[in-house]
């Protein structure tokens, strides 16, 4: 175990307990963008170089800043003034707990505790792009068809809808007139349904 | 301590306080940033098998935290527009308090 690991844990442990326990949201997004960012040196230091830059890119660059988005739209940016842990939160440390004991007698138990260290394996830019272009190039196309989806998905589950009851009337009587949103044509559609 | 083994208890110790942000905390965010952990976590335990185990020039584990960083987030980006759509029907993040299916 060297030096350089135990600041990379200490920095990703630190990081990921203050993102789960601290109270202001704002907060908690910098922490969790800290252990994103501590988990891509982890990925470097492992000799996987394109993946650590491809965390930061996505992870600190994309996913840190749409939780800050999430963070302002929804006006959490306040601290609550109740708790902010839930009324069944023992339970949820105690099952947490359990889990890690688990995981740590599993591995204290498991070969991956005595095996013998082999040489630093390399993974470089163009084997992993003669990978990706031929052995799973599949993949990478579902993968692309899944992150249209996904985001065209996502933009229209956060757009703003107008209520189901200017729908219904907007599409029963007023089918003529089709310029301008529903909530202009409210007010006399509503009035011509009543004549 | 041998690395893996060390690389495997840091990604354990991840997955744990994923774990317990995800069930304790009330705000949704936090629960989703939770999540984001746990996947993170997985993708740690990925990557040091592919450095420590065998076998390693057939990429395998760096080809799958590839595929699982791109469906990540594709799954943070539903989630907080779901967050966000709740948001606006219920004026409220809190877990606990969005309990009724139909609002």
């Amino acid at each position: 175990m060297t030096l350089s690991f135990a600041i990379i844990a200490a920095l990703i442990i630190a990081a990921a307990t203050a993102a789960m326990t601290l109270r202001n949201l704002v907060h908690s997004a910098l922490a969790v963008a800290i252990a994103f960012a501590g988990l891509a040196s982890a990925y470097l230091q492992l000799g996987a170089q394109f993946v650590g830059l491809t965390q930061i890119l996505v992870y600190v660059g994309a996913v840190a800043i749409l939780i800050v988005f999430a963070v302002l739209l929804t006006r959490g940016g306040e601290a609550p003034e109740k708790s902010v842990f839930s009324a069944s939160w023992f339970w949820g440390a105690a099952i947490a707990t359990s889990v890690f004991a688990l995981l740590a007698c599993a591995i204290n138990h498991s070969f991956a505790s005595k095996r013998a260290l082999p040489p630093q394996p390399s993974a470089t830019v163009e084997q992993i792009g003669q990978d990706l272009m031929t052995k799973f190039v599949l993949p990478l196309e579902v993968i692309g068809l899944l992150l249209t989806a996904a985001l065209i998905g996502a933009v229209i589950i956060a757009m703003r809808d107008e209520s189901p009851k200017s729908k219904i009337e907007d599409g029963g009587s007023k089918m003529d007139k089709t310029s301008g949103p529903s909530s202009i044509l409210h007010p006399p559609s509503s009035s011509g349904g009543h004549q | 301590m041998t690395p893996l083994a060390g690389y495997l208890l840091l990604s354990a110790f991840l997955f744990a306080i994923g774990l317990a942000g995800a069930l304790t905390r009330r705000n949704a965010i936090i629960v989703l940033i939770g999540i984001e952990l746990m996947l993170n976590a997985a993708n740690l335990n990925f990557i040091a098998f592919w450095r420590y185990g065998a076998n390693p020039e057939a990429l395998t584990g760096i080809m799958f935290v590839i595929f699982a960083i791109a469906v990540a987030a594709a799954e943070a980006a539903v989630g907080l527009a779901l967050i966000i759509a709740i948001y606006r029907h219920y004026k409220t993040t809190n877990v606990d308090e969005m309990n009724s299916l139909k609002g």
